[in-house]
Order: C-alpha cells, then structure tokens, then sequence
C-alpha cells in the first residue's frame, strides 16, 4: 500500500508520463485544468494509469470533483488505505 | 509575376518521406534516383506475400516528443511535421487567425490506432482504451490538430479521396483562397498503413508488387516487368497564399497554384476508366487558364500497377501529345505514399518548375511497347516551348474512381 508520500511523488511523474508538464510544476495547489493545461482526454489518462499504478479506483464520477493535485492524492491515499 | 486578384501561390513546403525527413533530402533523393523501398524487418509476418515496403526515415514519434506522440496516431504526426516545416518555410507568416485554414487529410486514416484500441479493449477491458483513439482515427484529425497548433480558425478540412486525398486537398485549399475564405491556408495529406492487415488486404486485391528479393527494383512505372506498387508512409504539407497577401509580406514564391480539376470515373471501384484521368487534367488547364503547350512536365500518378500505368499514359498522350510533354513517375523511388502521394508529388511537381529540372524514374529499363509518352529516366532540364512561363501538372488518382489534376505554373 502506498504511504501518502509515496503517491505525492509518484503521481507527478504519472502527469509528467502523459501530459508533459514538468514534474516540479506539479505542485499540490495546482488545478489540473486552470493552472496545468490538462485537457479532459489527458485527464482521463493520468486517472487510468494513477488507478494502475497504486491498485485504486477513480470511479468517473469522481472524476469532476478532483480540481486540484492534492485533491487527487488524498482521494487515492483514502482509496488506498 | 503577373497575378490576377484571385491568383495563389505557394509559398512553403513540408515533406516526411521515404527519401528524407524533409522537403530538401527528399528532392536531393528524387534527383539522385534512389529508391527508398526496403525489406521489412524479421519481425514482419513471413506468410505475407509482400515482406518490403517504403518506410519513412524519420520516425515522427521521435520528432514531436512522447506527449503529442501518444496523442495522434502516425499518419496525423507525418501530416504535423510536414506542417510544421512548411510553415517555417514559409517563414513563420504573420497572419489574422480567423483567415488562416487548414485542409489536411489522409487516404485512409488511424487505422493502426484502431486495431491497438482492438487490442487493449480485448485484453484489458475498455477503461484501458486510450481517449485519444478516437481523434486518432479521424480522417479529419490531423487537420484539427494542425488548427490548434497554428491558431487556424478559417476553416479545417479533410477532403478523403483515398490516393488522389492530397492533391484534394491542395485543390480545396485553392478554392478557399480564390472565394475569400482565407488569405493563407497550409494543405496536404499523411498516411501511415505499413500494418500487416494493410498489406494483407491490398495484396487481396493483387495490386502490390511482391517482388521481395529486390525492393528497391519494385516499384517500375511503365516498365513491362511492373507486378504491382510499392507501399510507403509519409507526409507533404505546402502552404498557399493569395497573391496580394504574399506579396505585402515578401514572401518568396515557389510556383502559383494555378488550378485543380476533378473527375469521377463512375466505372468501378478500383480499375481506372481513364476517361475520368482525361477530363480532370483538361479541367485543371482549363480552371488553370493555362494552354496544353504551356505545359512541360506532368507527375505522374503511375503507380506501377500493370492496368494503371498503360491507362494514364493513353490520357496523357491524348490530352497533351504523344511525347509532348517530359512525364516524371516519382512513385519509382518513394513508393506509394497512398493519401499522402498527392501532397508529396506535388512538392516534386513545384520544384521541378522552380529548379527547371524534372525528376528521373527509376528501373523504366524496359517500357511497355508503343509507350506514347517520354518519360524521364534521368534529371532531363525543362524548357519552355511557347515563352510562356513553365507549367506542370500532377496527376493523382484513388480507389473509387477519384480524379484530381493540380496546375502550377513558374512564378
């Protein structure tokens, strides 16, 4: 099971994988859309590929809800409790 | 140059071949001679009839970095990268978004995304199909992409004709242009189907070459020994400009894309009729306002299939003369670029005027009988034989009877 420091910093090496933003620039406070640039399809992507890499599940209605980076972390640390 | 209010020009070119990974080592290819037709990898199915094929030089993957890489599927990334290039070519040109377009399309579109998609769907459930699968396999994908990337929001296009797709395109282009719906518009085509169900499927309808213990002789228009074309992959992207709006900026000009003309054959699916070949080219000169004398080179669509190349070469000498005009058949080094072919000849086509000089073809070592057109086997100088400035026409023809006739003249 992976510890809440593990998934901070893992998960930004997941969103630099895909979206290409530079894992520094993936700060918790960040908005994924607002301040990342990550469209809906590339969202969706990190979800899948985050939900692999730590055995979770982001159901799509989830999905929506999670704005920004620590957002996602704390959901996949509760998920993965 | 003498232009008219509604005259066009290009004024940047882009191409990702089987020669070279840009506009100047594919011409330097063409003009050498040499065949990017080479054998396929071990990994390649062995009970394939066909074991070669054109490959592009560069990968496109490795151009546009992992990010945009797994977003698009190969056929859209060879159509970026033309893009791409043609634009600086043309000199990056400052221009009002809402009159820039894009009319990019390929001859057949993602279908390696699709079969992937397949894949993972059957392996792994459909949560792990990638969303970008879909945008993928668009025929109309790359021309959004291309939108995106330079802010083009005149209008994106893709007008799929299968093999004649890239020469539609730089036809729908001249149109935009000519009726005022946009001062620059970048055009051409992609094509990425080197897949084993690809090969498998063309070699059904027995129109590839399987002369697999010499690829690079494979693929030999006019030649008697033709068994068939050449597959190839790639993409040639050009960018077009009114007249008026090239020259307020200085751009410098390749050719004026003088005009297209379209025919369907209404005859059959896949074998050409000919007398669809004929009307495209006489409506191209005539949209061209250009006199069949003017004309001294054609590209050829020759494709190295025994049927075609006999029935283009009869429209050529019926439309032009026997012998008239110099007939370059460029498929004999780069292979069948499919959609792409239209985008990448016509490239070849604006720079044989611009360097007066028309590409050799290749392995013609021994023509059909009574071949009532001079085709080139070596660079051969372009002349003209009125004084008028130098035309060329390039010939592109699909799967479904498709005809497109593209008209440049020298500038």
């Amino acid at each position: 099971m992976a510890t809440l420091e593990e998934i901070r910093v893992a998960f930004p090496q997941i969103v630099n994988e895909i979206a290409g933003v530079p894992v520094a620039e993936v700060q918790l406070d960040k908005a994924f859309s607002g301040d990342l640039d990550i469209d809906s399809l590339s969202m969706v992507e990190i979800m899948v590929a985050a939900e692999e890499r730590f055995g979770v599940k982001i159901p799509d209605d989830q999905l929506n809800k999670l704005v920004t980076v620590n957002e996602v972390v704390d959901y996949i640390h509760s998920q993965a409790a | 140059m003498s232009t008219t209010e509604d005259t066009v020009v290009v004024t940047g070119l882009g191409a990702t071949t089987p020669l070279g990974g840009d506009v100047r080592t594919t011409w330097q290819g063409l003009l050498a001679g040499r065949s990017g037709a080479r054998a396929l990898p071990d990994t390649w199915p062995q009970d394939l009839p066909v074991r070669f094929a054109a490959t592009a030089v560069a990968d496109p993957a490795e151009i546009v970095g992992r990010v945009t890489a797994r977003r698009m599927d190969r056929w859209q990334l060879f159509a970026l990268v033309a893009a791409r290039e043609a634009w600086q070519d043309a000199g990056a040109p400052e221009v009002d978004p809402t009159r820039l377009g894009v009319v990019v399309c390929p001859g057949l579109g993602g279908i390696s995304s699709i079969l992937a998609s397949y894949e993972t769907y059957q392996t792994q459930g459909w949560r792990r199909v990638s969303p970008y699968t879909i945008p993928s396999v668009m025929g109309n994908g790359a021309a959004g992409w291309i939108s995106m990337e330079f802010g083009a929001q005149a209008g994106a296009h893709a007008p799929i004709s299968a093999c004649a797709s890239g020469a539609e395109a730089i036809g729908y282009a001249i149109d935009m242009i000519r009726s005022g719906r946009a001062d620059v518009v970048l055009a051409g085509a992609g094509e990425a189907f080197i897949l084993p169900v690809a090969i498998a499927s063309f070699a059904a309808m027995r129109a590839m070459s399987q002369r697999n213990d010499d690829p690079e002789g494979a693929s030999r228009p006019f030649d008697k020994g033709r068994d068939g074309f050449v597959i190839g992959e790639g993409g040639g992207v050009i960018v077009l400009e009114s007249a008026a709006h090239a020259r307020r900026r200085g751009a410098r000009v390749y050719a004026v894309a003088a005009g297209a003309g379209y025919s369907a054959d209404a005859h059959h699916i896949s074998a050409p009729s000919g007398v669809g070949a004929r009307a495209a080219m006489r409506f191209a000169l005539d949209a061209a306002r250009v006199k069949i004398d003017d004309v001294v080179h054609v590209n050829a669509h020759a494709t190295s299939t025994p049927a075609g190349d006999v029935v283009e070469a009869a429209a050529l000498a019926e439309v032009f003369g026997a012998g008239k005009v110099v007939v370059s058949a460029t498929k004999s080094m780069t292979g069948h670029l499919l959609g792409a072919t239209g985008a990448v000849e016509s490239i070849a086509t604006i720079l044989a005027l611009a360097e007066k000089v028309a590409p050799p073809t290749i392995n013609l070592d021994d023509p059909e009988d009574d071949l009532p057109i001079d085709v080139a086997t070596e660079p051969r100088e372009l002349r003209s034989r009125t004084g008028a400035p130098l035309a060329a026409v390039n010939n592109s023809f699909g799967f479904g009877g498709h005809n497109v006739s593209l008209v440049f003249t020298a500038p």
